[in-house]
């Protein structure tokens, strides 16, 4: 948050009633008086609604503000919390959200091609990019966990795994096209069995 | 002998069934759960103990003993039992499959554990890019309450449990147990001084235990057939079934659950298809997610996949995250790669890690190119020593490994790079020893 800002915040933010069902059952989760556990899910919420109502997600600061008072936590915490974890946006993004899994496991595999792809499909430079057009920001992230299904590239909350430049392309036109291909593995293997088919769990 | 399918515990680990409660009990997943409990506290903690079971996160600990850490007697702080579903370390993809194809497997496995360390209230903490995994295990959790197998009367125990899922940010320190409980109370992910441990002083300040996804998991099926059936796999203090995820330069990626102690070179010829032009092929392999050394072919040629033999070779079992690779691999640029994530991910706490593992990623980068001195791999080497157990928690050890692997098998190809760069550039731009 040090960074000079180089875009506008909303000067409010509002949870609409959509949201505000969620953080109720949300806040129920944590005992009495606990309810600053809630911090990590109230950004999430707050993240998606500026996603669903103007097309970037992101938390912008007036929504930590309203997070802290519904939690009863000094602005300045929720702050820290926004910026220390990687998957807040406190900045704009583009209409979706291209994240490369660079770690050595996608690396192996050929992750720099996926990151080519990108780039040559979605018209951007590099990492921390927007496209132009505002359809695409594009972040390296790291191990997502996927490893087996090497590379993967996550799209909003979606994975598309076992990708090569050429699928990485045909999902980005997807996206342009406003598809949304089903996610998982994209040469169609079974999830995490190997390519083929599984060769152990065949007694059922 | 490879693990035959009656023995596997994760019968829908590729998701070839519904995930749904209807199908884990035809799979026999809450069958007799009532019973269970009904043995009480110590049986379950003593079964767990014959089993043999050793925390599948990585550390290994001994998880019949860690339950036994809980104090006995209820006070008026509540306990609490924690579920480590932060799979974040690079090579690891196991919980994930656990959680979205098979998270009956899980929640049966809380609601015993729970039990048995007299907790009323479980959280499974899952990694933030585990959306859609995390939906089905809300959703299963819910299945779980109409069904009358969670909530204040447990599966007709008695017991009142009470299990939810909070989803971190996106910060593999929250993978480090106390950082873990930070964060669940809202904070910032930085771990905490040991002791008190978590058992004594854990989430608000109560008594808790933090386990594995796949160590609670495999709980109710040990107790259905007893620890001494589990302790039958694996080699003696290795005991087990263990889900791999054998992934890199294999010709078939995937998930396997196999025997522990199961040879290095079966579990990747048998079940991922082998080393992608044959196993002379291999060059190395980092055999339990990056924080384990690199071990080069030779080691890899006879080794078995367990704790004790993975640690005679100065290297470990970690998560199980078998990363393969062979000759054409850029063995440094690889490690260097593993560098960068490990100060990505430095949450900045302690100086020798915040400083250090920016400053080995740094040094990593130029060793990629060969621009550096040849004494400088001596000094990098005791860089890492230093850094090494002076810190609050593992992360920083477990980024200093890879480079110390590296090092110690691979010190010629580092020398060549280096000897290459100043072929190339012959007049050498001076550069200080130890810059960035």
């Amino acid at each position: 948050m040090s960074a000079p800002q180089q875009h506008a915040e909303p000067a409010t933010f509002e949870f609409d009633a959509e949201s505000n069902a969620q953080i109720e059952k949300i806040v129920a989760r944590y005992p009495a008086g606990k309810q600053a556990s809630a911090v990590i899910p109230l950004l999430y919420v707050a993240q998606k609604q500026m996603g669903r109502l103007t097309g970037s997600a992101w938390v912008p600061r007036v929504a930590m503000d309203v997070i802290g008072a519904r939690l009863g936590m000094p602005p300045m915490r929720v702050y820290e919390v926004a910026t220390f974890y990687f998957m807040f946006n406190t900045k704009p993004i583009g209409r979706f959200h291209l994240q490369v899994c660079g770690t050595t496991p996608c690396m192996l595999r050929g992750s720099d091609d996926v990151l080519r792809a990108c780039k040559d499909a979605g018209h951007l430079k590099g990492y921390g990019e927007t496209s132009a057009d505002g359809l695409f920001t594009l972040t390296e992230v790291e191990c997502l966990g996927a490893c087996v299904n090497a590379p993967v590239l996550q799209v909003d909350d979606d994975y598309y795994e076992d990708l090569d430049y050429d699928r990485t392309v045909a999902l980005i036109e997807a996206l342009k096209r406003g598809e949304r291909p089903t996610p998982g593995s994209t040469i169609g293997r079974q999830t995490s069995a190997p390519e083929g088919g599984p060769l152990t769990l065949l007694e059922s | 002998m490879a693990l035959s399918d009656k023995d596997r515990i994760f019968t829908n680990l590729y998701g070839a069934q519904d995930w749904r409660l209807p199908a884990a009990q035809k799979r026999g997943n809450w069958d007799g759960t009532k019973a269970i409990l009904e043995k009480g506290r110590d049986w379950i903690i003593e079964e767990v103990k014959q089993s043999g079971l050793r925390g599948r996160g990585g550390a290994g600990f001994p998880t019949g003993m860690k339950w036994s850490f809980m104090p006995k007697q209820a006070s008026e702080r509540p306990h609490y039992l924690v579920v480590n579903a932060d799979e974040s370390e690079p090579g690891t993809c196991k919980d994930r499959d656990i959680i979205r194809h098979d998270p009956h497997t899980l929640i049966e496995g809380c609601l015993i554990a729970g039990f048995a360390m007299g907790a009323h209230a479980g959280y499974i903490y899952i990694r933030g890019e585990y959306c859609n995994e995390s939906r089905v295990l809300e959703a299963a959790i819910e299945e779980a309450y109409a069904a009358g197998l969670l909530g204040k009367d447990a599966c007709g125990s008695g017991w009142h449990f009470d299990l939810y899922v909070h989803r971190g940010a996106g910060a593999y320190i929250c993978g480090e147990e106390t950082a873990l409980i930070e964060s669940l109370e809202g904070k910032k992910g930085m771990p905490r001084l040991k002791p008190p441990f978590p058992a004594a002083v854990g989430l608000y300040g109560a008594p808790t235990t933090v386990n594995n996804v796949e160590t609670i998991a495999v709980v109710p099926t040990i107790l259905r057939r007893g620890g001494a059936w589990f302790a039958g796999f694996g080699r003696p203090k290795n005991s087990g079934t263990k889900i791999f995820c054998i992934q890199g330069h294999v010709n078939k990626p995937c998930n396997v659950e196999e025997e522990m102690s199961i040879p290095m070179r079966e579990l990747i010829e048998r079940h991922a298809g082998g080393v992608r032009g044959g196993w002379d092929n291999l060059l190395c392999v980092i055999p339990g997610g990056s924080s384990t050394p690199l071990l080069p072919k030779h080691i890899c040629d006879d080794v078995l996949m367990d704790f004790d033999a993975l640690r005679e070779h100065k290297s470990g079992l970690g998560t199980a995250g078998v990363i393969v690779m062979d000759k054409s691999t850029d063995i440094v640029r690889a490690i260097a790669r593993l560098s960068k994530f490990y100060k990505h991910e430095s949450c900045g706490q302690c100086t020798p890690c915040r400083e250090g593992m920016g400053w080995v990623s740094r040094m990593m980068e130029r060793m990629v190119e060969g621009r550096a001195e040849v004494e400088e791999i001596d000094l990098l080497e005791e860089v890492t020593r230093r850094i090494e157990g002076h810190t609050i928690c593992a992360l920083a050890d477990g980024g200093v490994w890879p480079v110390q692997g590296l090092i110690r098998h691979f010190r010629p190809v580092m020398e060549e790079r280096i000897a290459e760069y100043k072929r190339r550039h012959a007049k050498p731009a001076a550069m200080p020893l130890a810059a960035e």
